[in-house]
């Protein structure tokens, strides 16, 4: 994938600058889901047990990949930003990289220099899995952040999206649209993301599993490449596959909007259709309700700074104060949330740009 | 242009006997085939005046960069940095800065952009003496970078005000898309300038043989930079062709366009080593590319196949080509 590894070292001065100036512009935060959920406003820190006020000084170290798509880079933004919100932080992000060998040696200087704690996205869990365990035998924490580690002894916590629940949504979403409509035998056509994925794979599934329960089937599915120019290039020769669609769902936004494209291009709305992820230019399609997009799945950046918030919390040794547990449990799933016309609204500040 | 025949005659002869023969038949033969599958395992949905529309549409963007590859391999050269140009094109033209311009300013900025990249590439080639492969590789990396520091790794949408760019994908004259005429036309505009001018003959005569070319007085060195330069500017061209399909600028757009490219050209029988080949056979060679991958999306097949049936045609493609090559000398 990586077949230059060299013009990574230009994403991190883009990304730094990119970062900078839309920290102030769109801080982001878990709903109701975390203690910490605090708006970015200073007003409402005082939100349930006092977790916000400051503590114990903490380091924590981050890596992540590189960012060549809207939700890594509102990955970084969104670790960096919740960092920031604490006084009795120090946020030490290493160079990202999607170069496996580069990350493993970024994980060791930030094991060197002694952080108290490490927030990982991994390029892969597996080829990852042995310097986070590295790590952990250090007695350095690690957060596990979406990706997992094959090895239970390579994390404290896990914390990340629901890829499989993402299809579920998605599913029922459509299921119920079409149930409603009273439509019989329908043509639903899905636009994947890399196939090769266990993500990808996983959605599909449970896209199919929901879609199922309905007793509807996915008529045609075809992968892109999580790239606009791919999802147009699919969705054009989809489009032509299939004169009459009644659903389609797309697994990306950011592809999403390269598929909008191709429809809009052949003149197509006799179907509706569900993005994924939750990027805010699809939320903006929503809201105006002018296209086929009816709804998007999310799959939230926003992990990154709940990641954030649960290693300070574990370095401090402090629990999540809604629980009754004095530590932080092991994992933390987000659940996919659907965002229609009715709840656009409160999810728009959410959004990542694509 | 007396002196000047000589030397580009001979290196033009093979090709010209293999013209009516072997590889564009073989091309053409090979759509046919591809037409006939699709008639009989989706006749409903191949051969709908959509469809092909369709085709040529999804051909447009890389049939531009093709036409500017076909000279610069004719010419000796090669230039992996087209998808990656492009990309930058698109995403220069489609800044907030540029975009507040308008229209006419953001085709200008995408066109000159790309340009610009092409004529750095030539003139490290030219003049830097540096081997085509490393100076367009480097190329590749840092105007891939560029493009992502420009963006900020974000997609930039072509804004409302500037929806002039994006009708020239959904505006239809005699039912086909805008896009496809511009595509038509540097297809034509290119066949002109290789076939039927002193540029054209200077690139077979510079590919075929650089030393023969330089002691027949032509400035190699200069035309060298040139055909890069050609070929950024169809990198250019094809970045507003992109925009305009995809609604967006973007630093993934483009993304192993450069082999696709280098794939199609030498399909349609031009040779790597340089001097010999048409812009017609790589066309065609691209179609046979856009047509397999909307046959497999219409049979609903997955990607890998359609990588391994693209993989398996570059071989069969360069075999057919060998034997025609040394049954025709």
């Amino acid at each position: 994938m990586t077949k230059t590894p060299n013009r990574r070292g230009f994403l991190l001065s883009g990304a730094v600058i990119g970062a900078g100036a839309l920290v102030s512009a769109c801080t982001s935060n878990e709903p109701a889901a975390q203690p910490s959920a605090a708006a970015a406003a200073p007003t409402a820190a005082a939100a349930a047990g006092g977790n916000d006020q400051p503590g114990t000084q903490v380091t924590i170290g981050f890596s992540a990949p590189a960012a060549d798509h809207g939700w890594i880079a509102a990955i970084a933004k969104n670790a960096e930003a919740a960092a920031k919100q604490y006084s009795d932080v120090v946020f030490k992000p290493v160079e990202p990289t999607n170069d496996i060998n580069q990350q493993i040696s970024a994980v060791e200087s930030l094991i060197q220099a002694k952080v108290d704690v490490l927030v990982l996205l991994p390029n892969d869990g597996q080829q990852l899995n042995q310097v986070a365990r590295q790590a952990m035998d250090a007695g350095i924490p690690v957060v596990n952040l979406d990706r997992v580690f094959p090895d239970k002894l390579s994390y404290r916590t896990w914390i990340g999206g629901d890829n499989y629940g993402m299809g579920v949504a998605a599913g029922h979403y459509i299921g119920k649209a079409l149930k409603e409509k009273g439509v019989t035998n329908p043509v639903i056509v899905e636009i994947q993301g890399i196939a090769t994925l266990p993500l990808t794979q996983d959605r599909s599934k449970g896209f199919a599993d929901a879609l199922k329960s309905y007793g509807f089937s996915v008529t045609a599915k075809q992968d892109a490449q999580f790239t606009v120019e791919s999802g147009t290039e699919v969705t054009a020769n989809l489009l032509q596959a299939h004169k009459k669609i009644d659903a389609i769902w797309n697994h990306d936004d950011d592809q999403g909007i390269g598929v909008l494209a191709a429809i809009k291009e052949a003149g197509r709305d006799e179907f509706i259709m569900v993005g994924g992820a939750g990027s805010a230019n699809a939320m903006r399609e929503i809201q105006s309700g002018s296209g086929v997009l009816a709804a998007t799945v999310t799959y939230s950046p926003t992990m990154a700074s709940s990641a954030i918030k649960l290693a300070r919390l574990i370095a401090q040794g402090k629990g999540m104060s809604d629980l009754t547990e004095n530590q932080v449990p092991q994992s933390v799933t987000l659940a996919s949330e659907t965002i229609t016309k009715d709840n656009v609204a409160t999810y728009l500040p959410l959004g990542f740009e694509s | 242009m007396l002196t000047e025949a000589t030397p580009t005659n001979v290196a033009r002869k093979p090709f010209l006997g293999r013209i009516g023969e072997v590889p564009h038949l073989g091309l053409v033969a090979a759509l046919v085939l591809l037409a006939i599958v699709g008639l009989v395992t989706r006749p409903e949905n191949f051969a709908t005046s959509s469809n092909l529309v369709s085709i040529l549409a999804l051909a447009s963007t890389i049939g531009v960069i093709t036409v500017g590859m076909t000279f610069v391999i004719i010419g000796g050269g090669i230039d992996l940095s087209v998808g990656a140009v492009m990309a930058l094109s698109s995403v220069w033209a489609t800044t907030l800065a540029t975009q507040s311009y308008g229209p006419a300013v953001m085709i200008l900025c995408a066109v000159l952009v790309g340009t610009g990249a092409g004529l750095v590439n030539g003139f490290l080639v030219s003049y830097g003496r540096m081997v085509p492969f490393i100076a367009t590789l480097a190329m590749l990396v840092a105007a891939r970078g560029l493009a992502q520091r420009m963006s900020g790794q974000r997609t930039q949408l072509v804004q409302q005000a500037n929806s002039a760019i994006v009708e020239l994908s959904t505006t239809r004259v005699l039912g086909l898309p805008l896009l496809v005429y511009v595509f038509a036309l540097v297809v034509v505009l290119g066949w002109i300038l290789l076939n039927r001018t002193t540029f054209g003959r200077r690139t077979y005569a510079v590919g075929g043989n650089p030393e023969a070319a330089r002691l027949a007085g032509i400035d190699v060195r200069r035309h060298t930079m040139l055909l890069y330069g050609l070929s950024g500017l169809c990198c250019g061209i094809a970045a507003v062709l992109i925009m305009a399909r995809t609604t967006t600028g973007s630093s993934t757009h483009g993304d192993l366009y450069e082999l696709d490219a280098i794939a199609a050209v030498i399909i349609g029988g031009t040779l790597l080593s340089g001097g010999r080949g048409t812009i017609i056979g790589s066309i065609l060679g691209l179609l046979i590319f856009t047509v397999i991958t909307n046959l497999f999306i219409l049979n609903g097949l997955n990607t890998s196949d359609q990588l391994i049936a693209k993989g398996l045609i570059i071989v069969v493609a360069v075999l057919m080509q060998r034997r025609g090559a040394l049954t025709g000398t």
